[in-house]
């Protein structure tokens, strides 16, 4: 077994730098505001990573947007009001997301399934409503939200401009591929495992002394974490966080790039949320049709939804099945 | 609190408890026959509303000629999302959820289309109104609501109790597959329930275009808030579902009259939460079958 796992990670070892590579090189192939996009879709796939880690043990939350929002908003209080280090900023902001969801774990784990579902989303939409509360404006800034969230500092010896967004997207390609590498190795090891015997298998995992509940705390405490960070590079990116940024809206573009990709394998909700952004924000932008965006869109999440149940995810194999068929081939032309 | 504000803000509340018992219910019925959660519900909510705009305030029909049109417009809508989404998607609950958002931003794009994203003044249908003092007034149109969702729920409760496409879906919804062995089409069942479901909230929507300002992203607020009353409520239980709006909404009103909205969103969801805490199956749910 460990040698082919070495060897299959071997035979991965070339995609990877090709695809390092192509990271690398894509921001320079993009208009300014595709470039922005960019950014924003990076922080996305840490926010829908870290959504899958809690899918794992069978629990679907509809708090996690607030959970990025706590996030966003413990980085931007704590940079400007206290005058933190953003970097520090950040990871506070992220540790208090990951705190909070710590204490929601005692009322919301007491629920499973549909109940946990409807439960997180109503204590996250306290949360929000807390941020919004006249009482508290003076803390949370109320609608409007917190403005002049300082940015980034620039590394002045290197003449790196965080302002710019090429850099910034590199900054944000550094933490989250750090990001996606622990989610990945918390996943195969063994709480990763029972994390699964918990979804498929609940009664029986309790029965060989598996504590459940704090199985499941310890997921959505991990997976909250890295939706905070995403949150915070989200806030010092934008310089201003809302209430309504992390409402409704975003929570069910969450659900739909993890429903659309499908949630089986690691890379399923990343594939969901990149194909869906390009789509959205390069296809039917192209189209030119401002207005009809949104129908469109709506459109093509019912076909994806009907024709591909499983998620993208699951036209991996098939075209894998049919690059393994056309490789004789290939090997044919190269040699002759 | 006075006696008389208390006795408007009662008035208030049995207005908004009256059309957030008719969408709830609904929910209800499609969640317990389909077994998905009807995401598009606040936007068929708000396709009532704006049949009203387009054939009343646009076209000059009499009201309740549009109320009627729209009731049933909306309810065919309920029929095209169970045979192009619901029926494909059978056992499939969370396409299901997926699909329906596909669909409610359909319907909130054609709704921007079709009459912009601004507010639609709706002018009222009659003047007339009650008052029983100087400060306790309530007017015919909100009287509309409070009366057809009394007829309409007892109307849909004989229908479920006493005839036998009642029993049908009743059974459907304890147990599909049984309900399937003893004869009874699913199908048929699920077109009922869809219907009746979707038509609850057209009527309502209808109904209430008049005294909010139609808007396409109306029904946002309104899905949120009957998901809370449905998960008070128990999900699948009618009556579950008209206590907790009335409960819901006395709770609301009261709130926002004294203190503020926001306070009263608060207090709702916190209401919720601790109903499913105590117990999470909702008031008058039964438990989750395995």
């Amino acid at each position: 077994m460990p040698d082919r796992a070495a060897s299959s990670r071997l035979a991965f070892a070339p995609g990877f730098v090709l695809l390092g590579a192509a990271l690398l090189v894509l921001p320079h192939l993009l208009s300014l505001s595709q470039k922005e996009v960019l950014v924003l879709l990076v922080i996305n796939v840490l926010l829908v990573s870290s959504y899958r880690l809690l899918t794992l043990t069978g629990e679907w939350s509809l708090a996690h947007a607030v959970i990025m929002g706590i996030g966003a908003y413990g980085a931007a209080l704590v940079s400007k009001d206290s005058g933190w280090p953003v970097p520090l900023a950040m990871l506070v902001g992220a540790s208090i997301a990951a705190f909070l969801a710590f204490l929601l774990s005692f009322p919301l784990f007491r629920m499973k399934g549909f109940y946990f579902l409807i439960g997180s989303f109503a204590a996250g939409e306290v949360i929000r409503l807390v941020w919004k509360w006249s009482e508290l404006t003076w803390l949370f800034g109320g609608p409007k939200g917190i403005k002049l969230i300082p940015p980034f500092p620039d590394i002045e010896s290197l003449s790196i401009d965080f302002y710019d967004p090429v850099n910034y997207y590199y900054l944000c390609l550094v933490v989250v591929a750090v990001s996606l590498f622990i989610l990945y190795r918390v996943e195969r090891s063994r709480i990763g495992l029972t994390f699964h015997a918990i979804h498929w298998q609940d009664k029986l995992a309790e029965s060989v002394g598996v504590d459940t509940f704090r199985y499941r705390m310890l997921a959505f405490v991990i997976s909250s974490f890295f939706a905070g960070l995403s949150g915070a590079l989200y806030a010092h990116y934008i310089g201003v966080v809302n209430p309504n940024r992390f409402g409704v809206e975003e929570m069910t573009y969450i659900l739909i790039w993890a429903i659309v990709g499908g949630t089986a394998t690691f890379y399923g909700p990343i594939l969901g949320v990149v194909v869906l952004t390009i789509l959205n924000e390069v296809v039917l932008r192209a189209i030119g049709v401002d207005e009809m965006r949104p129908m469109l869109y709506g459109a093509v999440l019912i076909l994806f939804i009907l024709f591909l149940p499983n998620g993208l995810e699951s036209l991996v194999p098939k075209i894998k099945q049919w690059l393994s068929r056309q490789k004789p081939k290939g090997v044919v032309a190269n040699s002759q | 609190m006075s006696l008389e504000l208390f006795l408007q803000t009662a008035m208030n509340a049995t207005y908004a408890a009256s059309y957030m018992a008719l969408i709830a219910v609904g929910l209800v019925l499609i969640f317990g026959v389909m077994g998905v959660i009807n995401f598009a519900h606040g936007e068929l909510y708000m396709a009532g509303a704006y049949a009203v705009v387009a054939l009343y305030a646009g076209m000059g029909l009499n009201f309740f000629v549009a109320v009627v049109i729209g009731l049933v417009f909306v309810g065919l809508l309920g029929l095209l999302m169970e045979y192009a989404l619901f029926r494909p998607l059978r056992d499939n609950p969370l396409g299901g959820l997926i699909a329906s958002i596909g669909f409610l931003l359909i319907l909130q794009t054609i709704a921007v289309l079709g009459f912009g994203v601004q507010m639609e003044h709706v002018p009222p249908s009659t003047q007339g109104k009650i008052v029983f003092s100087e400060g306790v007034v309530i007017t015919y149109q909100r009287l509309y609501v409070i009366v057809t969702t009394v007829v309409l729920l007892t109307a849909l409760w004989l229908f479920l109790r006493k005839s036998k496409f009642g029993w049908a879906l009743r059974a459907c919804a304890q147990d599909r597959e049984a309900a399937a062995l003893q004869g009874m089409s699913i199908n048929t069942t699920a077109r009922i329930a869809m219907f009746i479901g979707a038509a609850l909230a057209g009527i309502a929507g209808a109904l209430t275009a008049p005294l909010v300002a139609p808007t396409p992203y109306m029904g946002h607020p309104v899905i949120i808030t009957a998901f809370i009353i449905i998960i008070v409520g128990g999900v699948g239980s009618l009556e579950g579902a008209v206590f907790a709006a009335i409960l819901y909404a006395f709770v609301n009103t009261f709130v926002t009259t004294i203190y503020d909205g926001t306070l009263a969103n608060i207090v709702g969801l916190l209401l919720m939460l601790i109903v499913l805490i105590l117990k999470p199956t909702g008031l008058f749910g039964v438990k989750e079958r395995a």
